[in-house]
């Protein structure tokens, strides 16, 4: 009898070396995290880059993600402000400068949770790598900065999951600057901390603030951990530098 | 626990009053503006879920039910610390009576009924003072229940929370939702020093007791609006 069709053998697995199957590793969320989520059920990977605008985190993304891609792994994309449920909102109020600090922190947590809950959960259930451009530290940055209460920060982020990887795009503010200008030929209002009242002059004030977040970003780097890799190269290099990282995480390493 | 604005050296005081939906709060504090207007004094009121930016989010993500207890929690956090910082902080430095209808309790008791962990949501709202009196309406549920109903016929999704799974018919969802809500807040009552009121009273026993209180507690008189 002809064997049916629904039993004919499944092609086999290759063993290609270039599809290497990610060793699984426990997640879990910084706080309590959000109600109702099985941590045990999130297989894949989440991959934070991290860095001022202008140091280069787009590129290094969009090449990580081609080399995930190639090497066989679903991705996915967040980053901050991009939420559907506020991100409209968010961008009109900081176009109007009306908000007070605590309400724009909240702004952002929920741009952020939203996020969290509707593309990063899914992702990582479904075994994707989540590429995240700027995290919690970003935010949490920008708030200390502003002198906002660290122990309400981290309570507030404890709704964020604890990352695979992250990378700090480490660069001069110096070098910021230059990049900025070349980019857009104008300097971000908020990017300058124009609302800190550091200086009059933009130039100057952008110059002040950068160096008041990598200072933050110093100590959030003893707090959390992450990865300080020299932007002041070529992002062939630096990526070099991600890939390798990426690579023993998705080992298991 | 944070102080109230009293302690915190504030020259206004703030009022809040909390309760269920159909409670009667929101007509006894009303009232007690009308009360405090009509004796000259700097008087503003303030209610849950009201600031212009996050209606607008609030509404969108209701219409299209992308809200969780999460976000529906951090929109609420949001919208009270718009009208926290821009509002009643400042009047309440120019020495105002502040009335607010729902303050963080509601939060506190909503939220975790929906899921959130009471800590953390207690945590969003610690840049928030203490009120310096604040008033718990209880009524019996099935009154509370009746009046709304009674009222608007159509239940709203959230508000019946049919998110939550209790139940597939909106009456008996919100019968549920708001029991568990009710729960929370007697609670809660002795921690945060509710003066609770029996709102099975009539409105204006209730209202004799509210300014009593109000009156025994607060130096009224200090509160006159500054002649031109």
């Amino acid at each position: 009898m002809p064997i049916p069709r629904k039993l004919k053998r499944l092609a086999a697995a290759p063993r290609t070396p270039e599809v290497r199957i990610p060793k699984l590793t426990p997640k879990r969320f910084y706080g309590e995290g959000i109600p109702g989520v099985d941590e045990e059920r999130l297989k894949g990977k989440l991959i934070v880059v991290e860095g001022a605008d202008g140091s280069g985190r787009s590129t290094q993304i969009a090449q990580l993600v081609q080399w995930l891609e190639g090497s066989g792994h679903a991705t996915v994309q967040v980053g901050l402000k991009r939420s559907t449920l506020v991100s409209e909102e968010l961008e009109k109020a900081q176009n109007g400068n009306i908000l007070s600090h605590t309400t724009l922190s909240l702004f952002y947590a929920t741009d952020f949770a939203d996020q969290v809950e509707n593309i990063m959960l899914p992702a990582l259930k479904a075994g994707f790598m989540v590429l995240a451009d700027r995290y919690i530290y970003t935010l949490m940055a920008r708030d200390l900065v502003r002198g906002m209460d660290e122990a309400w920060l981290k309570n507030l982020y404890g709704i964020a999951l604890v990352p695979d990887a992250v990378f700090y795009l480490n660069i001069t503010p110096e070098q910021l600057v230059q990049r900025n200008f070349a980019k857009n030929k104008a300097l971000d209002y908020w990017e300058s901390g124009m609302d800190l009242g550091l200086s009059r002059d933009m130039f100057d004030s952008f110059l002040k603030y950068q160096v008041l977040m990598a200072g933050q970003f110093t100590r959030l780097q003893a707090t959390y951990g992450f990865d300080i890799v020299d932007a002041d190269r070529s992002p062939d290099d630096i990526n070099a530098d991600l890939r390798r990282k990426i690579e023993s995480v998705l080992a298991g390493r | 626990m944070m102080k109230t604005f009293a302690e915190l050296g504030f020259p206004g005081r703030l009022i809040a009053v909390e309760g269920l939906d159909g409670s009667g709060k929101s007509t006894q504090i009303y009232l007690l503006k009308r009360w405090l207007e009509l004796r000259g004094l700097k008087v503003f009121f303030s209610e849950w879920n009201s600031s212009e930016l996050v209606k607008s989010a609030t509404s969108k993500g209701k219409k299209m039910t992308l809200l969780t207890p999460t976000t529906f929690s951090l929109i609420h956090a949001t919208d009270f610390a718009d009208r926290y910082e821009r509002q009643l902080v400042p009047l309440l430095r120019a020495g105002y009576l502040v009335l607010c209808d729902r303050f963080f309790f509601t939060a506190f008791a909503r939220d975790v009924v929906r899921t959130c962990p009471p800590e953390w949501v207690r945590g969003l709202y610690s840049f928030a003072a203490q009120p310096d009196l604040t008033f718990f309406f209880r009524a019996d549920l099935e009154v509370s229940l009746n009046r709304i109903l009674d009222g608007r016929p159509e239940l709203k999704y959230f508000e019946a929370g049919m998110d939550m799974g209790f139940s597939n018919d909106p009456y008996e969802s919100f019968r549920i939702f708001q029991g568990r809500i009710l729960e929370q807040y007697l609670a809660m009552s002795r921690e945060f020093n509710f003066n609770v009121i029996d709102a099975n009273e009539t409105v204006e026993t209730q209202q004799a007791i509210v300014r009593k209180l109000v009156a025994d507690r607060i130096n009224l008189p200090s509160f006159a609006l500054q002649k031109a």
